[in-house]
């Protein structure tokens, strides 16, 4: 009976283990663009299989300010901070 | 009209959309970035997606390109006062792109979300299923009701995050006093659920976590397939060039040129129309000279010459020659907003189509839960038991549990989506095909749907060939559309060398060799010496007289012959609706040797349409206009060509990208091959139940039995799914007697 004390735990703590990866991978991105990715690793250079972090794959911008009429993005002054 | 056959229109429309409109598009991503989605559909490989990324990257400006290869898309962060050139940039290196509309991507959020249920209910099926095997292997006692308890610490929170899926639209749709699906899936669940623990804590034998959990991951696997299949599809259709205007140049009272988007466009205001755009909202033209292509608009497939004065509705494309308009309507007043006023009326109007997954739920649920209650009173009477009674009466409802039935529709839609996917059609939904397959009417609008979207030039045979050669050597001079066309005839000719051409705008051209004057345009111009037969739309006059006509004449979309033909064999009635007038469109109908209606308006089509249902017949339109869309919404199911206007695309319930119209024949006999499968998947779940429900209600049923039935029932079905599609291709033309292909009397319809 002692057993199953450890390797119960041990059983599922893995099972979670597989399944928190799996959350995670889903969260990054990581199956946005898989037929990318599968060509990416042929690539030479830097860049890795996921967009860089400030880039967030399918996030939103926190506000939608819209383009201005003249033309020109708004706070213009700000965009050289 | 669409963006991979050559021809007029692709020349004016490559201008693109200009920075303002890029600007509109683009949406602000923090630290002073905007982030501009690009569609790039000839993006296929690895070297396209580098090349692309590269050329973009080069770009002043631009932080980061970022391209998905899996939906064809480029994401461009960039910063500055003026989005940086990227669309003439991947044209260089023979890329055509266009702006991607960001605004529709909820759907996302939906797909993983079920592949995060999914997650969830996998991983709480196969650690109970591990449990269970020791139980059913002999666990006794204190270990077996460990091993319960574990497994019940593992479904109630699977069932609580997984079973949501279900849970809510089974909740949804009682609350509307309606059944669906879900509805006995989630009994079965939640019965199976609290009957396992009540075993549970009674220390019983038999406890059913397995079924309930492992139901719900096949049942979710179903989904989730089934969700991603029409996502793929809908992101194929809005990864689609938009045809209607983001955006105008308005002239400000001062002079000054401000670009607006569509919406803030209002009434008097001045507007700028240069070559290939598209008016953004009704108007008339106060300045310049230039032709429109109404085909989008009404189905009218000439140019048609513009000046002051000259209506303009939203969607007209601009051909020739810049315009300046005043607009008569706000965009929600305006032609585009009266068709998808007209196009929701009729959605409105049209019957509410029962799925059949969920008129089955309406007959499998009264009948699985009256049995499950018969059992329990037959028990009652029999041992008197009541415990025993409802154990058996709950081991009914879980080993009919309706995965196999859950999974008989979904599984077969997902592989019929699939395969019509592959042949480039688009798929919205399940229930498309299921209304497809009961179709006995075709309609077809003419211009843009049997007809390619340009227009050829044919001479009727009267012309020389000297001519023809001094005809496409004098067209080489000009872009508009007919001598475009004109000029290809001539390829493969030596050129012809001319002394002298001008241009005369809204007129034709002049060209000097040695002493003639030759002159090619409207016959009312080049021709008034005479000889110009009445119907010519471009005459070529040497000194004023007449020594070639070209009449105008539609060309039929490539497989239109092929898919009249193999739609014939399938017993359905088709005929024409047009709004082009009766000459262009009786051609066609006669080459066709199909009954037409010429000169319908938006809303003739609609009443035509209603009339047809109601005389009990099941219509499929397939059109692709703005005047179309009302009838897309009105029928009982639509498709529409990649080339379609957006509100027409959107409105279809399947869009084919490829250019030939078999797709019609073959989405068709696809549809119908499915629905036969769903009726044998049905049958096989049918016989399953009733052989589970002999064995449940005798009480002999134990978890083993059950897991290994509802198994094996779900694997039955999914293989049956699959076998859609393997009896060779679908829509195969099949051979019958040519002369049945031969035209009937055309112009005898309505």
């Amino acid at each position: 009976m002692i057993d199953f004390f450890f390797l119960i735990p041990i059983a599922i703590g893995l099972g979670l283990v597989g399944l928190a990866s799996f959350m995670w991978t889903l969260k990054n991105g990581q199956y946005d663009d898989l037929q990318g990715a599968a060509e990416r690793i042929l690539f030479e250079g830097e860049a890795g299989p996921l967009p860089e972090k400030r880039y967030p794959g399918s996030a939103r911008p926190p506000n939608d300010t819209p383009w201005t009429r003249t033309g020109q993005p708004e706070g213009r002054s700000n965009t050289l901070n | 009209m669409s963006c991979c056959a050559p021809g007029a229109e692709l020349d004016f429309q490559e201008a693109g959309p200009s920075a303002e409109e890029i600007g509109l598009a683009s949406r602000p991503a923090g630290d002073g970035l905007r982030r501009t989605d690009l569609s790039v559909p000839d993006m296929h490989c690895g070297a396209c997606l580098q090349k692309v990324e590269a050329a973009l990257g080069r770009l002043e400006g631009v932080a980061e390109a970022r391209a998905n290869l899996s939906t064809r898309r480029v994401s461009i962060l960039w910063r500055g006062d003026a989005p940086p050139p990227m669309l003439p940039a991947l044209n260089t290196i023979g890329y055509s792109a266009h702006l991607y509309d960001t605004s529709g991507n909820h759907e996302d959020l939906a797909l993983s979300k079920l592949l995060r249920a999914l997650a969830v209910a996998g991983f709480a099926a196969s650690n109970i299923m591990l449990l269970s095997v020791s139980v059913w292997s002999g666990a006794e006692a204190a270990t077996r009701d460990l091993f319960h308890w574990i497994s019940a610490a593992i479904a109630l929170p699977a069932l609580a995050y997984s079973g949501q899926v279900f849970f809510r639209s089974a909740w949804r749709a009682l609350r509307h006093g309606q059944t669906n699906m879900d509805v006995p899936i989630s009994i079965g669940v939640l019965l199976a659920f609290g009957m396992s623990l009540y075993e549970t804590i009674g220390h019983g034998p038999h406890a059913y976590f397995d079924a309930a959990v492992s139901l719900l991951f096949f049942l979710l696997i179903g989904r989730t397939l089934d969700h991603f299949m029409r996502e793929r599809a809908r992101q194929a259709v809005s990864g689609l060039a938009r045809l209607s205007a983001r955006g105008a140049m308005a002239i400000r009272p001062d002079g000054a040129q401000i670009y607006l988007p569509v919406d803030e466009i209002e009434p008097g205001m001045t507007i700028l129309l240069a070559t290939g755009e598209r008016a953004p909202v009704d108007g008339h033209v106060i300045k310049g000279r230039s032709e429109l292509d109404r085909s989008l608009v009404s189905g009218e497939s000439a140019p048609q010459q513009a000046a002051e004065g000259t209506e303009l509705q939203a969607g007209i494309l601009n051909l020739t020659g810049p315009l300046t308009m005043v607009a008569t309507a706000a965009a929600k007043n305006s032609f585009l907003a009266e068709m998808i006023g007209m196009m929701e009326a009729a959605e409105a109007g049209r019957a509410r189509y029962r799925r059949v997954a969920d008129r089955a739920s309406r007959l499998y649920a009264p009948v699985v839960h009256a049995t499950a209650f018969l059992t329990f009173v037959g028990w009652m009477i029999a041992s008197g038991d009541a415990h025993r009674a409802i154990t058996i009466a709950i081991a009914v409802l879980i080993v009919t549990c309706p995965c196999a039935l859950g999974l008989a529709v979904p599984m077969v839609h997902v592989v019929a989506v699939r395969r019509l996917f592959e042949l480039g059609i688009m798929a919205r939904d399940g229930g498309a095909l299921e209304r497809l397959a009961n179709i006995d009417t075709v309609i077809f609008d003419k211009t843009g749907t049997l007809t390619a979207g340009n227009p050829r030039l044919s001479t009727g045979g009267g012309a020389s060939s000297e001519a023809l050669a001094l005809a496409s050597a004098i067209a080489r001079h000009s872009r508009h559309p007919y001598s475009l066309a004109l000029a290809a005839l001539g390829d493969g000719r030596p050129p012809m060398a001319l002394d002298e051409v001008s241009e005369h705008p809204g007129a034709g051209l002049e060209a000097r060799k040695g002493s003639a004057i030759y002159r090619l345009g409207r016959p009312d111009w080049a021709a008034t010496g005479g000889g110009a037969p009445p119907d010519a739309a471009v005459v070529l006059s040497k000194d004023r007289q007449c020594i070639a006509a070209f009449h105008l004449a539609d060309r039929l979309r490539s497989g239109a012959r092929e898919a009249i033909t193999e739609l014939r064999a399938s017993r359905l009635r088709l005929e024409i609706l047009s709004g082009d007038n009766r000459t262009r469109g009786g051609d066609v109908a006669s080459e066709l040797g199909l009954p037409f209606s010429a000169g319908a308006r938006p809303s003739d089509k609609v009443t035509h349409i209603k009339a047809l249902q109601q005389a009990g017949h099941r219509v499929l339109m397939v059109g692709d206009g703005l005047n179309d869309a009302p009838a897309l919404g009105a029928a009982d199911v639509s498709m529409a060509p990649g080339s379609a206007a957006d509100i027409g695309r959107n409105a279809a319930d399947l869009v084919f990208l490829r250019d030939s119209l078999l797709a019609v024949p073959q989405a068709a006999a696809i549809a119908r091959e499915a629905a036969s499968l769903v009726r044998q998947n049905f049958g096989l779940a049918i016989v399953y139940n009733l052989v589970a429900i002999a064995v449940a209600v005798f009480g002999l049923v134990t978890p083993l039995v059950a897991a290994a039935a509802m198994s094996l029932s779900s694997i039955i079905v999914v293989a049956n799914a699959l076998r859609l599609g393997s009896r060779g291709p679908a829509g195969a033309p099949e051979p019958f007697p040519a002369g049945f292909i031969h035209p009937s009397p055309a112009g005898a319809a309505e």
